[in-house]
């Protein structure tokens, strides 16, 4: 008996009892969309950390005050007050170094008229539009004059932008109250979009870093230095620079653990990375089990059906099928159970992928990996599943088989 | 006329537990091709026991079976489905139909094992021929629960056929039906021996409907306690011209 015809049977067979059919697949269909979906979220976090380090810049390194364990005590990142500006000048002088923006940030009320906004205020220098490569649309960057003699003005991004003067308005030139401070807008930044973490990045305001420590923090330190190296390959080199000369200038004694920390963009993303792989895989088996319970939920179907079905065997076997074709229609029908259970759950989970980016605005990405690995599994658990009710069939004698009740 | 059927001391017992069931003690009976013999006997007399062993769904425990002069206690299972496909056409009390199946699948399904290759059109055709010469040929398409107890053994009747076998073995076939529709399927039994030559037996434990056969075989306990040509055959077709036409 040909492959094809026993593919035949088995569908006529599954379309004898299309609800059962249904919701046997249904367990299957679950599975797969749940893991195809989870796949396609996680993968679209990791493309987009891979796009943020992209728009950061790949050159980027990150100094920031203190480090997570100082002296057995864990401390915030960038709250230590060992950093200060003069650090931030002899970095910018060190060879393979294009900018340097020393950064100082708080959160602040924002009222212009009667409408205001609570956002973070970060204090940087100029060379921070370049680093980042994010343009101003509206106006300019403050100027090293402003940041020289820490002037009070402040370039909105667009959502700070939206909420004090409205959608699409040009308040250039207009001032606005900063901690009960008279700030100047003198620019307005292009539209960045959300970062990978689903942080609004517009939702932000650039003021001078000495205007931030002198006039609205009142502190001589600094949290953080940004800095682009000049070249890609540099990156490290520039990072461990960067670090001795730090702790020269700190004067930390040899075998004393470092009071800052200097890592690069692509560090902190392959961290992030690491975390949202662990999540993946976490959420991806979870989705796993189900895809089994989809798999046990067709063994146990077949187990019903095949005992439904005894004399439909002993008749079948009584008109010369051999046990190996009774065999091969029960593992064809498991089969296509699951594969079509897979196939319609990947259309499922690509559906559910996009609503959750339409509607959520998460990044995903059905890879095709994931697709394969779905199908595969779906196969598998159709074989698997079905090879013991499809043995349990083979194996009866057709006489007891014609004469079950 | 040529032996299709040959069997010495056949003897079959179960074992159910410690208990041993003698369901054949030792039977010879030898049949020739083109006969309609009707097997008799009370319930649990072993009759269908030995229709399992002549229809090669079961072995016996010990004795000779020769199927057309071939040895067919030694073969293998798989050989034994072949001969089942190819030689054996069964007709069951219970019909044993498909459901949900149209008639002409129903009678089809002997055609998807064993017969390599054979192209959809070529099935349909034979399927069809087989269920004309039963008089369903415009009920093809109908499901096996859309149809009369009578129509549905004569498509189990024409499944048994469409493989063109040597033996038509019927073990209690008009069980479930009245006695019109019995008569009805007598009809066509007697007509398929009398046109084809197709060796027929017939189990029943009606002795009536014994009398359709041209031979008759009493079993009693696993053993054959009578066996005669039939003198006073009844022929359905008669009987049906006599009776008044059908009501429904
Ligand atoms: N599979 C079996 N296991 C045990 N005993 C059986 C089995 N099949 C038949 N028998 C026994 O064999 C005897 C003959 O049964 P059977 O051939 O079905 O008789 P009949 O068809 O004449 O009524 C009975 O006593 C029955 O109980
Ligand atoms: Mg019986």
């Amino acid at each position: 008996m040909s492959v094809f015809m026993i593919i035949r049977i088995a569908f006529k067979a599954l379309s004898r009892n299309k609800m059962r059919t249904a919701l046997t697949m249904l367990g299957m269909i679950i599975g797969v969309a749940a893991v195809i979906t989870m796949v396609a979220l996680g993968t679209g976090a990791q493309t987009s950390i891979d796009a943020a380090v992209q728009s950061a810049g790949t050159n980027t390194v990150i100094v920031s005050a203190g480090n997570f364990t100082q002296g057995g005590v864990r401390q915030g990142q960038g709250n230590a007050s060992t950093l200060i500006p003069d650090d931030a000048v002899a970095i910018s002088q060190l060879p393979g170094i294009l900018y340097t923006a020393a950064g100082s940030s708080t959160r602040a009320q924002m009222v212009a008229g009667n409408q205001n906004w609570n956002t973070q205020a970060q204090g940087t220098d100029v060379d921070l539009p370049l680093i980042n490569a994010w343009p101003v649309d509206d106006g300019s960057f403050f100027t090293t004059q402003d940041v020289t003699q820490a002037a009070k003005v402040v370039v909105l991004g667009t959502v700070v932008r939206d909420q004090l003067f409205g959608t699409d308005s040009e308040p250039v030139g207009q001032v606005i109250q900063i901690q009960h401070q008279p700030f100047t807008v003198v620019g307005v930044m292009a539209s960045k979009g959300q970062s990978s973490m689903g942080q609004d990045r517009d939702d932000t305001v650039f003021i001078p870093y000495t205007t931030v420590m002198k006039k609205m923090r009142g502190v001589t330190f600094i949290n953080n230095v940004t800095v682009a190296a000049a070249e890609a390959s540099q990156v490290t080199a520039v990072a461990d620079r960067i670090a001795t000369l730090l702790r020269v200038r700190h004067k930390i004694a040899p075998g004393d653990p470092d009071d800052f920390m200097v890592r690069t963009i692509e560090e902190m993303a392959s961290v992030r990375k690491e975390a949202t792989q662990t999540m993946t895989a976490l959420l991806a088996s979870i989705a796993g089990v189900s895809l089994l319970v989809g798999g046990i939920g067709i063994m146990n179907i077949m187990l019903v059906s095949v005992t439904e079905r005894t004399r439909e065997i002993g008749l079948r076997m009584a008109i010369g099928a051999r046990g190996r074709d009774v065999l091969l229609q029960f593992l064809v029908e498991a089969i296509v159970l699951s594969l079509f259970g897979g196939g319609i759950g990947i259309a499922l989970g690509f559906g559910v992928a996009q609503g959750v980016t339409l509607w959520q605005g998460w990044p995903t990405a059905v890879s095709p990996n994931a697709v394969f690995l779905a199908f595969g599994f779906a196969a598998a658990t159709g074989v698997f599943f079905g090879f013991y009710p499809a043995q349990k069939a083979a194996a009866l004698d057709p006489i007891d088989a014609l004469r079950f009740e | 006329m040529p032996t299709v059927i040959s069997v010495k001391s056949l003897v079959k017992t179960y074992v159910v537990g410690e208990v041993e069931v003698k369901a054949l003690r030792g039977v010879d009976l030898e049949v020739e091709r083109g006969e309609f013999l009707s097997v008799t006997g009370p319930s649990g007399s072993g009759k269908s026991t030995f229709m399992h062993i002549i229809g090669c769904l079961d072995r016996p425990t010990s004795g000779q079976y020769l199927l057309d002069g071939q040895d067919v206690s030694r073969m293998t299972k798989d050989q034994l489905a072949a001969i089942r496909n190819k030689k054996i056409g069964f007709v069951f009390q219970g019909f044993n139909l498909l459901t949900r199946t149209s008639a002409l699948d129903n009678v089809e399904l002997p055609l998807l094992y064993g017969a390599n290759g054979m192209k959809t059109a070529e099935r349909h055709k034979r399927a069809m021929d087989v269920l004309k010469a039963v008089g369903l040929e415009n009920r093809a398409d109908h499901h096996s629960n859309q149809l009369s107890g009578g129509q549905q053994q004569r498509v189990a009747i024409a499944r048994s056929l469409v493989n063109q076998p040597s033996i038509l073995l019927a073990d209690e076939p008009t069980g479930n039906l009245d006695t019109r529709t019995s008569i009805e399927v007598m009809e066509i039994f007697q007509k398929l021996n009398l046109e084809t030559g197709i060796t027929v037996i017939l189990i029943t434990h009606e002795v009536d409907i014994a009398e359709y056969g041209t031979r008759t075989v009493a079993f009693r306990d696993g053993v054959v306690v009578t066996d005669k040509q039939n003198t006073r055959r009844r022929m359905a077709q008669d009987e049906l011209a006599a009776l008044p036409a059908p009501t429904a």
